[in-house]
């Protein structure tokens, strides 16, 4: 059976729908939001905001994280800063400027209304944080400060050194930290979320199953709605600069339960991260994307020279400045280094590819400071960059003020997600998803700076309006009862599924099988996607399946802290989730954003659309392991914008 | 390279723990610290044995979850670093590395090298926030701030709650931790109204939880992979005295 997928976007102009359904959808009593009880899986920007926002509001909160605190979610790890229309640069930005940006940056795959909304509350996320204590960057008369991204020509980016993400948490984390001071919010660290329990005659969301990460005991806990705030699922991938932790599995549980699952092929390669130095790394590290704001990306014009430094003979810098090709400036003059990262880390490979990759695997390029450095002075970019410049030396042992830095692209971000409708809701009642976690805002390709933006601006400004819509017709519900029949089935399963797990006795840990998982889909389902490539990931991800239920080695117990089990009760989604993003790959044939299918390109080797065939956001429906899941389609109209091809040349 | 580890095995927060030792062996120099303990674990469940268990998540040093005591240092011999941003080449080929958890009476053991800091979520809930509703704050730029205390906020503000402070602590004090969250408030217009009820908060909530007394030994900063300064603890120290001084 097809999803009916109602997006409940308002009617009405594009600047006054946001407007119009504040003003249309019903709020709750303070009285009654006393008996409202609400469960938020996830503390990064989304789910700490949100936690904080619905706790003050006067709801009963509970809210749960993998970490040993709320602080530590991998929302911290963002460096470069957070998007707004603030136009404080008087650079001619508008809330119209931000929205369209977003929408050619997503390759016209999201939703305009959704996106437009963004673009509004984008401001109030600014104004919001300084109130809370935010550092952000200032001038010397005191203003807040800004700086430029990929995929814009105006500058709109506020930060906080190169620490933006870790401040806006810090930020969020001390709101819910309010809360759980004042009682209205609980906070479960070391918590994970193993299934979602939905009440069978309603199909309504109406709790979790959590798993103590300490004594591994499951605790059952009910709510009248249900928030995942888990972020992304780039870990798929094994190595990807996500955090160690961060995992797919309570979206996908959410989709085994019936919610949909959106555009899961779409998959951000950063552009600027540190190359992968041997088999036996298990993280990427990401450098800014705020670099390229006065670093250039080269790669020698002549392969003697490649092979020179290869070799050690040479030294980038003896290159001279007309050997050197900078390919992006060359290939994009209107935006240079700073077009967005699909198009960044597709001029990358396609560099490498030609055989100009400047290490010993052939897969690097490099990041130039000299020309910035002899025009604005060794301190001025010291004070911009000195802790990027710092961490990019420890790592690699190479001065980056001296030799350009290598950078290769790696997994960093995933615009598919959870499908939500206009209020944030999935295909399951009483169940939302916020952030990263969802679909809805980024199409095929996010820009720098947005994840930040997103996440705060769902949990301030969007879900705790939207969310008493919903809510408001719970104000007569009983509290939810964790001993029925619902909880009991789902803790029982989930006990189930443990036991299998170390019934299986094999051979492999759960890092083997995983690292053999992140080939597949690297190699398959990575920056070039093809017919071929899409059909054999499938089939070997298959077979990668039924090794691991055959040939998994488990320790540990159950009933303790056990890394190992977690790591195996990730991959089980893992698994499953690798074959569902190579089946929504090779049903979209075109390219789009961050999915490149090699077939689909244009004469000059980029991303190619097929608005026709393709102008629609492709939600799957669980149908079962080893079932082929059924598509069901949300044709995207662009009423406000027109659809073009992307241009960033001139 | 090859190297003798030293680790701290504790079955859970009730057991009696020990040093046990383990070889590793062909670890490149370009290795990170805990993907070398990564490659220990993985070997160690190819043995049917259990993973040392070690607390990391972002492996950028900024999320503040790895906390480990290396050859007696906090995040190990080098400054200004958190463990996860120790890389092989920094350690001789052939020696022995001693692994322990946080050493300090508030953080309790969980297992092995994880340990409970809970405790610095309570100082937090004390007061380490401005009282703000989501929703009803000005525009960001309608008050100037010099950007020197801008800053200043933000060096403070770069501390990322690993707890490395008090573990240093001969006193087991957090007064570095408190510090940086009084400081960077402090430091801003939006923090000053509240900053008297939030010093004396936080304070009396370090103090409840068992964390000991500064005396200014300084081993606090010399060991925080951010190095924040122990200035802030001076600011914390002033914040404080005022505020009891308006009692």
């Amino acid at each position: 059976m097809a999803f009916k997928l109602d997006s409940k976007v308002p009617a009405g102009e594009l600047a006054q729908k946001w407007s119009n359904h504040k003003a249309a959808i019903k709020v709750v009593s303070p009285a009654n939001k006393r008996k409202l009880d609400i469960i938020i899986v996830g503390t990064g920007l989304g789910g700490a905001s949100a936690a904080a926002s619905l706790g003050e509001m006067g709801y009963n909160v509970k809210v749960f994280c993998i970490q040993d605190s709320p602080r530590r979610a991998h929302s911290i790890a963002a460096q470069g800063g957070i998007n707004a229309a603030k136009n404080y640069q008087n650079d001619n930005d508008s809330v119209y400027r931000l929205f369209y940006d977003t929408i050619k940056g997503g390759d016209y795959r999201a939703r305009e209304a959704n996106v437009y909304r963004l673009a509004e509350v984008s401001n109030l996320i600014i104004d919001q944080c300084v109130a809370q204590g935010v550092p952000f960057a200032r001038e010397y008369g005191g203003l807040l400060a800004n700086r430029s991204f990929g995929g814009a020509q105006v500058s709109r980016t506020f930060y906080a050194r190169g620490q933006t993400g870790q401040q806006l948490l810090l930020g969020a984390y001390a709101a819910l930290n309010k809360e759980i001071a004042a009682g209205s919010v609980k906070s479960y660290p070391r918590h994970e979320m193993l299934d979602i329990v939905i009440d069978k005659k309603t199909g309504e969301a109406k709790g979790i199953i959590a798993r103590n990460l300490v004594t591994g005991e499951l605790e059952r806990h009910g709510a009248h709605a249900v928030v995942i705030a888990t972020g992304g699922y780039g870990n798929v991938f094994f190595l990807s600069t996500n955090a160690m932790g961060s995992n797919g599995s309570a979206a996908f549980q959410c989709y085994r339960k019936g919610a949909g699952f959106a555009n899961p092929c779409f998959t951000q390669i950063h552009p600027t991260c540190i190359p992968v130095h041997g088999t036996q790394q298990s993280k990427l590290t990401l450098m800014s994307e705020s670099l390229r704001n006065d670093g250039r990306i080269w790669v020698p014009k002549k392969l003697e020279d490649v092979e020179a430094i290869r070799k050690g003979t040479k030294k980038p810098s003896d290159i001279a400045e007309e050997d050197r090709d900078y390919y992006l400036e060359r290939r994009y003059p209107a935006f240079g280094n700073l077009v967005p990262r699909d198009v960044a880390s597709r001029a990358a490979k396609e560099r490498c590819d030609a055989g100009f990759g400047v290490n010993e695997t052939g897969l690097a390029v490099f990041l130039d400071f000299k020309t910035a450095i002899e025009r604005l002075g060794k301190e001025t970019i010291k004070q911009r960059y000195g802790n990027l410049f710092d961490m990019y030396e420890e790592i690699t042992d190479v001065n980056p003020y001296e030799q350009p830095m290598q950078i290769f692209p790696a997994v960093h971000y995933t615009m598919g997600g959870i499908w939500v409708d206009y209020n944030l809701m999935t295909t399951i009642p009483g169940l939302y998803a916020i952030g990263e976690a969802n679909f809805s805002d980024h199409g095929a390709n996010r820009l720098g700076a947005s994840a930040l933006m997103q996440g705060l601006a769902d949990g301030y400004f969007v879900l705790p309006y939207t969310i008493g819509d919903y809510l408001s017709k719970k104000i007569q519900a009983p509290k939810i009862n964790t001993s029925d029949a619902e909880f009991d089935e789902a803790e029982k399963a989930i006990a189930e599924k443990i036991e299998k797990l170390f019934a299986i006795k094999g051979n492999r840990s759960a890092d083997d099988i995983h690292k053999e998982l992140g080939h597949i889909m690297w190699e398959n389902v990575g920056m070039a996607r093809t017919k071929e490539s899409l059909e054999r990931a499938i089939s070997e991800i298959q077979a990668l399946r039924k090794a691991f239920w055959s040939d998994l080695k488990l320790v540990g117990t159950k009933d303790s802290f056990n890394v190992e089990l977690e790591k195996a009760l990730r991959l089980v989604d893992y698994l499953e989730l690798g074959e569902l993003m190579a089946r929504d790959a090779l049903n979209r044939a075109e390219s789009c954003g961050g999915h490149f299918r090699s077939e689909h390109q244009t004469e000059e080797g980029e991303a190619l659309r097929h608005d026709e065939e393709f102008a629609y956001a492709a939600v799957w429906e669980y149908k079962g392991m080893d079932q082929a899941p059924e598509l069901t389609k949300e044709p995207l109209d662009y009423e406000f914008t027109h659809r073009a091809q992307r241009n960033y040349k001139d | 390279m090859n190297f003798t580890l030293k680790i701290w095995r504790q079955k859970d927060a009730k057991s009696q723990g020990a040093f046990e030792t383990y070889k590793v062996e062909n670890i490149s120099a370009d290795t990170s610290f805990l993907e070398m303990l990564d490659i220990l674990n993985n070997d160690l469940v190819h043995a049917g044995k259990e993973p040392v268990a070690f607390d990391h998540d972002c492996r950028e040093g900024i999320c503040g979850m790895c906390s480990l005591h290396i050859n007696g240092h906090a995040h190990g011999p080098s400054q200004a670093v958190t463990t996860c941003q120790m890389y092989m080449r920094k350690f001789k080929d052939g020696s022995t590395i001693t692994i322990e958890p946080w050493r300090s009476a508030a953080f309790p053991v969980i297992k092995d090298l994880v340990v409970n800091r809970g405790a610095y979520d309570e100082i937090l809930q004390a007061g380490g926030f401005v009282s703000v509703r989501t929703n009803s704050v000005p525009d960001g730029n309608a008050i100037p701030i010099p950007k020197e205390d801008a800053d200043e906020s933000m060096d403070a503000a770069a501390c990322v709650g690993c707890g490395a402070c008090a573990a240093t602590c001969k006193n087991g004090s957090a007064m570095l931790f408190v510090a940086a969250r009084v400081s960077s408030l402090a430091k801003l217009p939006q923090g000053r109204v509240e900053g008297a009820r939030r010093a004396k908060a936080m304070v009396a909530k370090m103090d409840e939880l068992g964390f000991g007394n500064c005396t200014n030994t300084g081993a606090c900063q010399a060991e925080c992979p951010k190095q924040i300064s122990i200035a802030h603890i001076a600011r914390l120290n002033r914040e404080f005295l005022w505020a009891k001084l308006k009692d």
